[in-house]
């Protein structure tokens, strides 16, 4: 059974009096330890999908399951559900509190949720990112991109949660710190077992990291791929072929 | 004679700590071509394109043996003399239309206020001038971009506004800096072929900085790989592939590829000989 499933997905801001449909009939469904990808331009509706799982984003129709499990079409999700879905937000400078210290940020999940054992626990998360004890107290403008971007997903798995929801990850971070960071994130998912439902507008990012992936322009589903398809250029929608056209040309060293 | 002559430039902020040197030794010519400043943050290379229109502040402080635009000394050129090259002969594009446009300023104001106040212009030829600038951006709606405030706009479109109002004064040379980094895929291509038909078109020199290496390789005529202040190699953009320095070598090899192979990605192991001359 699919551990993610999203059935024709509707999600409808009102602004101004204007109705604006940011997601329109969109179904995916995630297997369990999968990595499925959401790729796509600026207001295509991949990011608002991953805020109406956990309760962001106004869903006005259609249905989110967790495990066969219909999840609360409103707002709030609960302390459970956050003990399964935790998110990774695309910029690191606006996701972590300026004037909390890493251990703060750490612990903050274990207070909230009556989870013993903070030092050891904090300690154990910071090793796990590949960061120094000595990170511990301090604040994240004392830290590169990449670190911050380490706490981050630090946080996330404070929980232990099985599902990880990752907006551009990487979309703010250097070529070579955007390789710590996805090297990391595919060691701490082969290691726990974790899934993924990841979003980016790089192709190649996401082929690097996923399984599956679905295609998205103006809030609907263009295609649904397999990695294989990608690589062997094996698509039917001209738009994907343009998205394609536009990320796969980076020089290969002694080609 | 070089459009453009940067000789031995270097860029040193003077803090509590020591000297800093972003920008160390840096020699270039540019004429009306694409030249690509490529490296990654902290590389020094904001600060060599800021240095050519030496808007660099305190306590930053440029020197060069020779910084010469169109034979103009633009080390000893007057305070006066640079504001009649800003903007007029030489532009600048900046990363984020979000922090570079005036939020409380009609887009259509925005795009007139130079020429109106500089070229005293009348309302009305400035209004035209403004139109014909963002048509020759692919603006579609002329009319309602005129009337919208800068938030009113998506990144590609306030992107494009800024383009335009660089290209009013048509400057014999452009330095974007990231100017397509916020943008969409479909619509950054826009944007360069706008570019790209100013440099072949108008002969305009073009300074394109960006983290970018992909997209560099692809567009421009010759690339600078900058790395701690300093440039490490220089190559023709289409010889990438044959980089002979080991940071441009490991820049490209750890950038993901579609249908590349899913192990680790190579990490980027910095030797601390790329830092010295």
């Amino acid at each position: 059974m699919a551990l993610i499933e999203i059935e024709n997905l509707d999600v409808t801001f009102t602004a101004k009096g204007q109705r604006v449909q940011a997601v329109r009939g969109v179904s995916l469904a995630v297997e369990p330890r999968e990595a499925y990808g959401l790729v796509g331009e600026s207001g295509s509706g991949k990011s608002t999908i991953l805020r109406a799982l956990c309760g962001l984003a106004p869903v006005t129709a259609g249905a989110i399951r967790l495990a066969g499990e219909p999840v609360n079409p409103g707002r709030d999700r609960g302390r459970a559900f956050a003990r399964r879905v935790q998110m990774v937000f695309q910029d690191p400078y606006a996701s972590l509190h300026p004037r909390h210290t890493v251990d703060r940020t750490l612990s903050e999940p274990l207070a909230v949720h009556g989870i013993g054992g903070r030092e050891r626990r904090v300690l154990a998360a910071l090793a796990d990112v590949g960061l120094e004890p000595s990170f511990r107290f301090r604040y994240p403008h004392q830290l590169s991109g990449g670190q911050r971007q380490r706490v981050a997903v630090a946080r996330a798995l404070m929980l232990e949660p099985e599902i990880l929801l990752l907006d551009e990850p990487t979309s703010a971070l250097d070529a070579s710190v955007q390789a710590e960071v996805l090297n990391l994130l595919s060691r701490l998912r082969a290691e726990r077992g974790l899934t993924f439902l990841m979003v980016s507008h790089d192709l190649a990012v996401i082929d690097h990291m996923c399984d599956r992936l679905t295609v998205m322009q103006d809030g609907r589903t263009v295609e649904v791929l397999a990695r294989e398809d990608l690589a062997a250029g094996r698509f039917r929608q001209p738009y994907t072929r343009s998205l394609f056209a536009a990320s796969s040309s980076v020089p290969t060293v002694g080609a | 004679m070089s459009l453009l002559q940067v000789q031995d430039l270097s860029v040193t902020f003077q803090t509590p700590a020591g000297p800093v040197e972003a920008v160390r030794g840096v020699s270039f010519t540019l004429d009306r071509e694409r030249l690509g400043i490529v490296g990654e943050s902290g590389s020094g290379k904001t600060m060599t394109g800021r240095s050519v229109l030496r808007l660099v502040r305190p306590p930053g402080r440029i020197e060069a043996t020779r910084l010469a635009f169109d034979g103009v000394d633009l080390l000893a050129a007057s305070e006066r003399q640079m504001r009649a090259l800003r903007g007029q002969r030489i532009a600048m594009v900046m990363q984020d239309p979000k922090f570079s446009l005036n939020p409380v300023m009609q887009v259509g104001r925005q795009l007139t206020e130079g020429l109106r106040l500089r070229d005293r212009m009348s309302e009305r030829e400035a209004h035209a001038k403004a139109e014909a600038a963002l048509d020759a951006v692919q603006i579609r709606d002329v009319a309602r971009v005129m009337e919208a405030y800068p938030h009113e706009l998506s990144g590609g479109m306030g992107q494009r506004v800024m383009i335009a109002m660089m290209l009013i004064p048509e400057p014999d040379l452009l330095i974007a800096d990231e100017p397509t980094s916020a943008l969409d895929v479909t619509v950054q291509a826009e944007v360069l072929a706008i570019l790209d038909a100013l440099v072949r078109e108008r002969g305009m020199g073009l300074i394109f900085i960006s983290h970018d290496l992909a997209l560099v390789s692809r567009f421009c005529d010759r690339v600078l790989v900058m790395y701690r202040g300093r440039v490490v190699e220089e190559l023709a953009a289409r010889d990438l592939g044959a980089a002979r320095h080991p940071y441009t070598q490991g820049l490209l090899g750890c950038l993901p590829r579609i249908g590349g192979p899913r192990g680790p990605l190579p990490g980027l192991d910095r030797d601390a000989a790329w830092a010295e001359a």
